[in-house]
Order: structure tokens, then sequence, then C-alpha cells
């Protein structure tokens, strides 16, 4: 089982030959809530290859912030490996643990909660040079200043003050320089626009995509906005109740998605323009709760092409397209009368 | 780097800001604030003040009203009341403020670890804070009173015991709400140790909700200190404590009711002013920590 | 068929306008000064259309919303005059401010789980906005209560009648709140960023939803957001807000087709296209919203306005413009933007 995990982990990678800089296998996370199990990551296997940005779109409830959490090990994972740059972190204890931290580092949604509002910003932003045991004062502040200057603060007025003194866009740029201070080869940003307004979220978009190449980053992008992640991403991945759905190049999955579950997403955007016709009749009913998915594939129940296939055997990811993997027995584009078998 | 300039612009204007800030409370804070560094100064510095002894006897100037030798009088032995007054001030701030200070250091610690770690540690705690709740705290001084023996001391330590649950139930529950936010997840995630963000990031948030309830909880031990001492169960005579006169002057009331009343004055006022500052301090911050 | 190609008969002269609001302001105490949430509003609204009012954090449109319920928080300070249905609100009484709440004035909120009570079922919920405004026995209160969550999309009305808040996913949780809402025939509807909080799947349901029964009913609704995509499909009209001010205003068709006012060019530029390739750098807008405790002379847009001239800075302009499309700018984009 372990084989065919990392297998698909390696072929969902990046087509070149080089190894992924991040490689998750099978991984599951459950935890208990007032004693019935909740299913929020059920054997989610991907890879990230270096310089890439990957996509992680689902809806509440799909568990890809819980995922998140798990690669940086914040949450305990029940089972299934991740892998950075070859070492699993499942090894890794106490000293070592935290020196891997300093290249793997996380954006959460909302800023404002993400700093301390009891300290002030120059703390803030110098605390993870502190743990790194960076005790030249006069290095850590070169530091600041050149980090705050990258984020587009003026440091003059921003040290001195506390977080709630800003902006969300603002506390968003200082989570940024945070997480980038030790000069991190990986960033986990859990839907890092999603709390801000329209105009500030392109500027933080804007902002990362600049910060991607300044430092050379790769980064897992984690959003419920479709085209939030189409403008950042290289690659998408559709998680769906705890499973990937969709694995694919961005414009191969926005021009002809393979999953249903994609295609109504993709329908469901409200578009600004008056003359685009509106969605009509979406799949009916709400995602099924994470306590009890459906059994087979979990989106039987609100997909318009499920058969009784669907709901006896789980359908695993399966390369449909050069480098497109979907998870369906009948995937779009192809022809129902035959089962769905490839032409 | 800063120069001397800088720095001293700073301070200038920090100390501006919280200058602003105080006034900001209102003017019953300041007086509050007032009344309680009075009696404190007075508590502490009572030996180099120019007041005659509080425990000489004058019998001949029993129950005297206020005159210039003795400035509020005399109580029923001949006692200065202002010396005793003030010497009683010692004595119930020594127990009110000692007394939660246990409870803070001990029961607050108790309370964060409990809260932070969650799981056994928890269970433990809560459990063993539960069974200290379970003894009638009443029942419980005076047993050990009698047992131990009726000192000052010994007095101190068993009110400072009995409000560790308190203490432990406040922190617990500081220390649960801001655990789940999430600069905590974000401080883990920078690979700080547990202790660092314990002392870095956990406490400087808890700390001030904790503040404002010990000054809530000094005000109620006043209270208690008093109770037990006017029942003759608390400090012994001849030491002088608020509860106490007040126990003394229950039999001047028809003569000289000054001598109940002054000492019963003089607590309402600092229970009122610690319980004002208290609230103050509880109601500024919440709105801070929510603050957009 | 698309709402927007279903419109009420064309508007009548002003004096019939359901709703009428004229320079209506919102002062808010705050610790660092007066602030002037909402600054001069004035707009009307027809019976049975829609209104998108579209704006960002501090643009005013939700203070705007309460205002004309008159739902604001103590302390504030609402100058202006609000006609609702031929009459006057500043000169109601309280009580007879709470009877038309959520009789003819019904509100919904963006989060369903703060705006419904979690310690009643919504049966009970449901049952006690109908007694207490209809005047309906229990009975009939009953039947009509779970008439109305089937009309909403909940299935198996009768049972989920005893059923609470919590027990609701948020979508299912929004359609009681529209059930609620619509339970007096109310003849506005006010929806405050009613899908935000939800889910895209979601989303395009309750907003059909919203639709279908605005439609049936020949309802009015104010539509509150800040994604034009929203009001894009679902409005009869659209105006837009910033800092405090209507600065755009007109019917949906025409706002999207030639946009005069260079903040609303601008918000529609910062959306991510669904149709661009990826990497393609997005079109911010520079600066931050404006300090609502802090008022400039000028247009409260020029610091960001890549069309700003001096003159921007020194009077803010006023919303003029032909009857139908009106907007506030010195320098507003041409007519074939």
């Amino acid at each position: 089982m372990t084989d065919s995990a990392s297998d698909t982990a390696q072929q969902t990678g990046t087509p070149t030959d080089a190894p992924s800089l991040l490689s998750v296998e099978d991984l599951v996370v459950e935890y208990v809530l007032g004693g019935k199990t909740v299913h929020a990551v059920s054997g989610v296997s991907f890879a990230l290859g270096r310089g890439e940005t990957l996509g992680l779109v689902g809806e509440s409830g799909c568990g890809k912030s819980t995922l998140a959490r798990a690669l940086l090990r914040l949450t305990q994972a029940r089972s299934g490996r991740v892998l950075f740059d070859g070492v699993d972190l499942a090894t890794l204890r106490g000293p070592a643990l935290r020196a891997l931290r300093r290249r793997l580092q996380i954006i959460f949604q909302d800023p404002i909660a993400s700093l301390n509002p009891r300290r002030r910003v120059a703390d803030l932003i110098a605390e993870p040079l502190r743990i790194a045991g960076i005790t030249d004062a006069v290095e850590r502040r070169r530091r600041i200043l050149d980090v705050l200057a990258a984020v587009g603060l003026d440091a003059e007025l921003a040290l001195g003050r506390f977080a709630h003194e800003f902006s969300g866009g603002q506390c968003q740029r200082l989570c940024i320089a945070r997480a980038l201070i030790l000069e991190p080869e990986l960033i986990v940003c859990d839907e890092p626009v999603s709390a801000l307004d329209v105009s500030i979220r392109a500027q933080i978009i804007n902002l990362l995509e600049a910060m991607k190449a300044r430092y050379g980053l790769t980064l897992l992008f984690i959003a419920h906005d479709l085209a939030v992640v189409k403008a950042v991403s290289d690659r998408v991945a559709v998680m769906y109740l705890g499973k990937l759905v969709e694995i694919a190049p961005t414009e191969r999955l926005f021009r002809s998605p393979g999953h249903p579950y994609t295609a109504l997403l993709l329908q469901a955007i409200p578009r600004p323009d008056p003359e685009a016709p509106l969605p009509e009749r979406l799949s009916v009913g709400e995602p099924p709760s994470p306590l009890a998915p459906p059994s087979g594939c979990r989106f039987r129940t609100r997909c318009p092409r499920a058969a009784t296939r669907c709901g006896e055997q789980e359908p695993t990811l399966r390369e449909i397209a050069p480098d497109q993997f979907v998870a369906c027995h009948f995937p779009l584009g192809r022809d129902l009368s035959n089962g769905g078998a490839a032409p | 780097m800063r120069t001397g300039e800088a720095v001293a612009g700073s301070v200038v204007r920090n100390a501006t800001e919280a200058w602003a800030r105080l006034a900001a409370f209102g003017w019953l804070f300041g007086l509050a604030l007032a009344w309680i560094a009075v009696i404190v100064i007075a508590a502490g510095l009572a030996d180099l003040l120019p007041l005659p002894s509080p425990t000489d006897m004058d019998m001949l100037a029993r129950r005297e009203a206020p005159s210039f030798a003795h400035w509020l009088g005399t109580d029923r032995l001949g006692r200065d009341m202002l010396a005793r007054l003030v010497y009683g001030a010692r004595i119930s701030l020594t127990v009110a403020i000692l007394a939660p200070l246990i409870g803070l250091l001990i029961g607050g610690a108790l309370g964060i670890l409990a809260g932070y770690f969650r799981g056994g540690l928890e269970t433990l705690v809560v459990g063993g804070v539960d069974v200290l709740l379970a003894f009638p705290p009443l029942v419980l001084a005076l047993a050990v009173m009698a047992y131990l023996g009726q000192t000052l001391a010994n007095l101190t330590y068993i009110i400072g015991i009995l409000s560790i649950p308190a203490f432990t139930r406040v922190a617990r529950a500081a220390t649960l709400s801001v655990a789940k936010r999430e600069f905590i997840l974000a401080a883990r995630a920078m690979g700080a140790t547990e202790l660092r963000i314990l002392l870095r990031e956990l406490l400087p948030n808890v700390i001030l909700p904790l503040l404002a309830f010990f000054l809530l909880a000094v005000a109620v031990t006043i209270v208690v200190e008093g109770a037990l001492s006017f029942l003759g169960l608390g400090v012994p005579p001849p030491a002088p404590s608020w509860g106490g006169m007040i126990g003394e002057g229950r039999e001047s009331l028809e003569t000289a009711p000054r001598i109940a009343f002054l000492p019963a004055l003089f607590m309402f006022l600092t229970v009122l002013s610690f319980n004002i500052v208290g609230d103050t301090l509880r109601a500024t911050t919440d709105p801070r920590q929510g603050a957009a | 068929m698309a709402v927007a190609s279903q419109r009420a008969p064309a508007a009548g002269p002003a004096a019939t306008a359901l709703l009428r609001l004229e320079d209506v302001a919102v002062e808010l105490p705050s610790p660092r000064g007066v602030l002037r949430a909402v600054d001069g509003v004035s707009l009307e609204l027809e019976a049975g259309r829609t209104l998108g009012i579209v704006g960002e954090s501090g643009s005013g449109k939700t203070m705007l919303s309460r205002a004309i319920a008159r739902l604001l928080p103590r302390g504030a300070k609402l100058s202006g005059r609000v006609d609702f249905d031929g009459q006057t609100l500043s000169a109601l009484g309280p009580e007879a401010l709470r009877r038309l709440r959520g009789r003819a004035l019904a509100f919904i909120f963006q989060d369903p789980m703060t705006s419904l009570n979690p310690v009643l079922s919504i049966g009970s919920q449901l049952i006690e906005t109908l007694r207490e405004h209809l005047g309906l026995e229990t009975p009939k209160a009953q039947r009509r209560a779970v008439e109305l969550l089937g009309e909403v999309g909940i299935p198996s009305p009768e049972q989920r009648l005893k059923h609470y808040p919590h027990q609701f996913s948020g979508g299912m949780r929004q359609r009681v709140a529209i059930a609620i809402a619509l339970s007096c025939e109310p003849k506005l509807l006010i929806a405050d960023e009613p899908t935000t909080a939800l889910d895209v799947t979601v989303q395009a349901q309750i907003l059909d939803l919203l639709a279908r029964e605005q439609r049936q009913r020949r309802m009015a609704m104010i539509l509150i957001t800040h994604d034009l995509g929203v009001v894009a499909g679902r409005t009869d009209e659209v105006a837009v807000m910033y800092a405090g001010r209507v600065v755009e205003r007109a019917p949906t068709r025409r706002l999207f087709r030639g946009m005069r006012m260079p903040y609303t060019e601008a918000l529609i530029a910062a959306i991510p296209e669904l149709e661009a390739p990826p990497h393609t750098p997005l079109k911010a807008i520079a600066g931050l919203p404006p300090d609502p405790t802090r008022r400039s002379p000028g247009c409260a847009f020029a610091p960001r306005c890549p069309r700003s001239a001096a003159r921007c800075r020194e009077a803010a302009p006023p919303l003029a413009g032909d009857g139908q499309h009106q907007f506030a700018c010195w320098n507003p984009l041409g007519p074939s933007a």
C-alpha cells in the first residue's frame, strides 16, 4: 500500500526528474469530537517540486486546513508519511524538528489573531531569529529592516507598534515578513487572503508572488476561492471531504476539469459580469459531514453522474490525461456509455 | 541605532501615553487609587509617623472625642484611635495582600499549566482543586488556627491556601481562551519550545486578567480577615486590626459609636477602592484584546 | 432565467419609492474620535426591485443597512431622513418601529449561527415570529412554519421544526433565517452579506433562493456584499460605497458596461480573472482605505486614485449624473470605458 501511495505521490509530482521538496504519502488525520471520529484527511498523497506553487482548493470541511497543520506537525497524523527534502518528519524530535521548522513555514488565515497582541512588531518579527539562536542584535536588526522593506512596510512606523494598530492587510504583511525572515524553502499559506478585502487581497497576492521570486520559495497555497488559486498556482489539487479528487496543471484544470466536483466549483463561482448566465440547477444538498462520509466515492451523494459502482468502489487517482489525475469512475470528458473506460 | 534624543523622546511619549490612558479611566479610579496609596504608605511608614503607640492605654482618657492629643479620639481603653487604625491597616493589608499572593502564585501557575497542557495534568489539577473547594472554608480556617496557633502567619497561610481554587479557575479559563488563538500556533510553527511559548506568548496575555482578579481577591480578603478578627478568631489582641476594633466597639455603640464606625469606614473605603481598581483593570483587558 | 432580465416595471416618479433615504449620516463614538461611518447617503428603492450595495470593510454599507431599520449600536447618532412605505421612520415611536421590523422590514445577517438563538428550537423561533407579527394561533402558526421551511428548501420540515440551530449546517441555518425573515411577508428584505460565510456551492443556492422568493413575493430587496460577482447577475441596480458615501450608482448592466468612478473600475480589476493565465499580476489598488476618524476635505479615494488631480484633494465631488447613472468623481472615466 505504501508503495502505490509513494508512487502516486511521485507521479502527481512535477514532470521533471528533480526530487520533490515535499512528498506526502497516504496521510490520514483523524480526531475525536464528542465521542465520534472526524475523518478530516483520509489518505492524501501528492508531491511538491522545488520552486513550484501548488494550489489546494476545497470547501469548508474538506480537511485542507487540517492537512496544512499536519504537514507542519502542528497536528498529529494517524498514519502516512510526510517527507521534506527526503527526511521523514515523523522521525524528527525536539531540536532536530525545531531546526527543520526554519525551512518550513506557515501563514494563517486570520492575520490579526496570528500576532501576539501584547508584543511590539519589532519583537514579533525578531522572534524567529531569537528562536534560531541568532544572538547578534545588529544582525537581527539588519534582517528585520530588510524583510520589512521587502514586504512593503515602513520600518520606522511599524517597529514600535502593536498588532492591533494595523489593518488586516498590513498584519498579513507582518506575518509574511515573520515567515520570511529565516529564508525558508517552503511556505504553506493557509487561506492567506480570505479574511481580507478585495482590494487588499490583490496586493497580498502580488506580494506573495514577488516574495516567491525574490526568495526562491516553494508554496502550498490553500484557499476556497478558485479565482485566487488560479492566479498563483502552477498546479491545482482539489479536495473533497478528506480526499484528493483531482490534481492537474492549472490551465488544464480550469479549461477541462476531470472531476464532477471541480466542474461544480467552477460553475458556482459568481462572475462579475451581468451577461454571464447564472448557474443552473447546481447539485442539490450540501457536503455530508466528515463524521460519516459516504461509502465508496464521497462525492456520489451530490454527483449528477453517480452510478451504483460509485457507492461500492472508491475511486483512486488515475491519470486521465498527461499530468492530470482524477479520482472518479466516470470522469468528465469520458464517454459514459462504455462505463467510463478509456476511449 | 537610537540616539539619546530618540530614547528620551520615546520615554516622554510613553509616559504621556500612559498618563493619558490613566486619565481616561476616570476620576473615580483616580480617587480609589489615591486612597489605596495613602493607606499603604501610612501602614508601611507607621513606625516613622508621629503617632502615639497603639497599645498604650490611658484609663483616664477613655472614649474621648477627637482632640489635639488624639485626632480621632480614643477607644474604650484609652488607646489612640488614629494610631490603632494605621497599625490595624498594616495588619489587614499584610494579610490581604500576602494571602491572595499565595493563591496567585500557586493557583495561577497550576491553572496555566492545566489549561495549556490539558490531558492528565488538567484532570489532576482540576480534581485537586475541587477537593480543596469541598472543605468548608471557615471551619477549616478555625480548625487550623486552633490547632497550629492563632498567629498572623498561620492566618495568612490558611486564607492563601483557600484562595488557590479561585485563582486556578481564572487562570485556566484565561489560558484556554488564549491558547487556542493562532499566534500560539504560529509560535509553535516557528519552532519555539513549550516553555518559551508559555513564558513569552501566553503569560503576557494571561497576566492582566489574573492581576485584576488578584485585586478583587485582596478586597475579599480584607473582609474575611475582618470577619475572623471581629469574632475574635483572627489576629490575637493586643495587636490592632480593623475587624477586632469593630468587635471591641460593639459595647460602646451608644456612648461612642465612633469607635466601631471609624474602622468600619476605613475597611469599607479600602475594599471599595480595591474593587474599583480591580474592576476597571478587568474591563480594560477585554476590549483591548478584541480591538480591530 | 436570470433575475436581471425579469425586472419590475420601470421606475415611476420618485414619490412612489418604497424606501427613500435623504442625506442619512451615522456617527459613532470611538476611542480615536468621532467616526462618520455613513456620510450623507441618499437613495431610493422602488417596490419589487433589488438594490445591491457593494463596498469593502469600512465603506459604511453595514451601518447604512442598520440605519434604515434604526438598529444602530448605542451611542450612535443618526441624522437625515428615512421614508419607508409612506412613513417617515424618525417620526415613529419605538413601539411602532418594533412592529415594523420583522413585519414589513426584514433582515438577514451574515452569520446565521449568531443570528439564531442557540437555545431555542428553530420551530419555536419561527412560530414566535408568526404569532407576534401576524397574530396567528399556535396550530396555524405551526402549519405555516412547516410550509415556510419547505419553501426555503429544508427537507423533512415537520421533523426539523424541533431541531436546534447547531444541528443544521451553515447553509441550512441561513435558509432558516430566510424563512423567519420571509414569514411575515415583508415589503423590504435587507440581506447583509448573506452568503459571505458560506461555501461557494451553497452560496449560489442561497442566492437563487432569495431571488426566487423576491420574484414571487414582489418584494424589494437590498443585497449588501463586498463581492461584485454576487451583484452582477442578481440585482437591478448597484450602489458602490466608499468611505461612507455612495460613489457610483446605476442599473446593474449599465454599471458593468461602463463604470465612471475609478474606484468601481479598480474594484473589478482587482478581482483575479478566471480567464487569465496563472501568475498574471493583479491590478491591486495601492494604499489603504481611509481612516474614518480623519476626514480629508477632498475625495476620499483621491490618495489611491490613478486619475486624481489637484481638484480631487480640495473638494469632495457630489453625486451627480443623469437620472439613472450617478457617480461622484471630478475626473470620471469615459462613457465607453
